[in-house]
């Protein structure tokens, strides 16, 4: 079973489908207990830095998703679900993030005729020890949509790269962490794919 | 690299797909979810849904379209028509809709579009602009009909510009459309869905003018809506045009051209498309 944390984030609902179509059970929850037992964790997300941060702490989650990493069971977080996993984000100064992966969130520089935020299909360049990319071609185009994206401190925790005004770490690996800050969920065939390397890892 | 997106748009009325020309007369041309799933095999980077709908449990059809989709397509998608209230917004994207469009209601209350981008964020906030040249002269005579006063709007230059319209293109607001884009962005719009009504029907091209003032003019992205004819307008909309992504109906759903087709025909140009 997946659990879906639901912190009242926007369009968690597509992830959910995207589980089921894949023929796994997915609960949308922020029940302790649930998550605990789950198999596998997903941390979605569509918003604000600081905003997710709030809310998350208002439901005890902070601790919740803490606990549920140290057992060693795979969690995936996704798009703003990615950017809340580290320290600090330029998005919510000040604002601490769960730091659980070494890097920081920033945003995107202005570059001449770019349009900021980075709205559609961007080819990424895959990791090839990557777990979460397995039997996905290098190139292979997901979609985006954000403002401000990773830096991490460490090349190693990087699965895919993307390049948009700067490069973009667009993936990564850490342990038992997964994130992508593009959305599976939605990028077709190659994001199905990723997703099903995920519940069945 | 960050790829220039092709747009299917599927008009639907009580759950099923038609097609407007010209925003009056309307064919059948099948099932949403059947069209959406179809669309993502043949290579559409997004759908556009636009609801036209008049019932009054019409939010009701649109949820359950909404959500039938959501099930099956796993690729972006933009519902519109008819969308008034932030309740609205949460209603589709609860869901599994991706973003929303509004156009009538935000010319109304443009603090709609804050609201909505407040509340959900700008990412999904789009607003949909029917921009059409203004009329000089003779044409701009309020007694002629719309395709009389086209016919007669030979006066017309770029420096005269173009205004917006709401109510499915019925109702000229007077409002500058320039003007208008730059101020949904300022009010936290996250795309532009931008229609010509003098090219939308014709199949002689997109209003290149248009898209380009535009798209010129805003930050975020443009679609370009209206008047797609052949392979080469979506080239011209995406490169001097400047639009982001093209948008097209009635060429796709009957076959005139395959996605793959114009996907091809870009990159063979050197635009950058998802293949």
């Amino acid at each position: 079973m997946v659990a879906i944390i639901d912190y009242d984030a926007g369009n968690i609902k597509s992830v959910e489908k995207a589980i089921l179509y894949l023929g796994e059970e997915a609960v949308m929850t922020r029940d302790e207990d649930v998550i605990m037992r789950a198999d596998r964790v997903i941390l979605p997300g569509v918003g604000a830095f600081g905003d997710a941060m709030d809310k998350i702490r208002e439901y005890d989650l902070e601790r919740v998703i803490k606990a549920y990493v140290k057992t060693g069971k795979p969690f995936l977080g996704i798009c703003l679900g990615l950017q809340l996993l580290f320290d600090e984000s330029e998005e919510s100064v000040g604002v601490k993030g769960l730091n659980l992966i070494p890097g920081s969130i920033r945003k995107i520089p202005d570059s001449d005729g770019l349009k900021i935020p980075q709205i559609g299909w961007n080819s990424i360049n895959i990791n090839p020890s990557s777990r979460l990319f397995k039997g996905i071609k290098d190139g292979s185009f997901v979609y985006f949509v954000h403002s401000y994206y990773l830096s991490c401190e460490h090349p190693e925790d990087v699965a895919a790269k993307t390049f948009y005004s700067t490069e973009i770490h667009a993936a990564v690996e850490h342990d038992n962490i997964f994130a992508c800050q593009f959305h599976p969920e939605k990028s077709g065939e190659v994001g199905l794919k990723i997703l099903k390397n995920f519940i069945e890892m | 690299m960050l790829t220039k997106r092709i747009i299917p748009c599927l008009d639907v009325k009580d759950g099923r797909v038609v097609k407007g020309i010209n925003f009056v007369d309307l064919r059948d041309a099948g099932d949403p979810v059947e069209c959406g799933i179809a669309y993502d095999k043949a290579g559409a980077d997004e759908l556009v849904f636009l609801d036209i709908t008049a019932s009054s449990d019409r939010r009701n059809i649109v949820t359950d379209m909404v959500r039938r989709v959501a099930e099956t397509v796993f690729i972006p998608f933009t519902v519109g028509g008819g969308i008034r209230t932030v309740e609205d917004f949460r209603a589709i994207l609860r869901e599994g809709a991706d973003k929303i469009s509004v156009n009538s209601a935000a010319i109304d209350d443009p603090t709609l579009i804050s609201r909505a981008a407040d509340k959900f964020g700008s990412q999904c906030v789009v607003v949909a602009i029917d921009a059409r040249r203004r009329r000089v002269g003779k044409a701009a005579d309020p007694s002629l009909s719309y395709s009389e006063s086209i016919k007669m709007n030979d006066e017309w230059k770029p420096s005269d510009g173009w205004t917006i319209y709401k109510n499915g293109g019925r109702l000229d607001m007077g409002i500058d459309a320039i003007e208008w884009a730059k101020k949904c962005e300022e009010l936290g719009a996250g795309e532009i869905l931008l229609t010509s009504m003098d090219a939308d029907g014709t199949k002689a091209g997109y209003d290149n003018e248009l898209t380009r003032m535009v798209a010129e003019n805003v930050g975020i992205p443009v679609i370009a809506s209206g008047g797609a004819g052949t392979k080469e307008h979506f080239y011209d909309t995406l490169t001097y045009g400047k639009a982001d992504a093209a948008l097209a109906a009635s060429l796709f759903h009957f076959k005139e051209l395959e996605i793959r087709e114009v996907k091809e025909h870009l990159q063979g140009r050197d635009v950058p498309v998802r293949l």
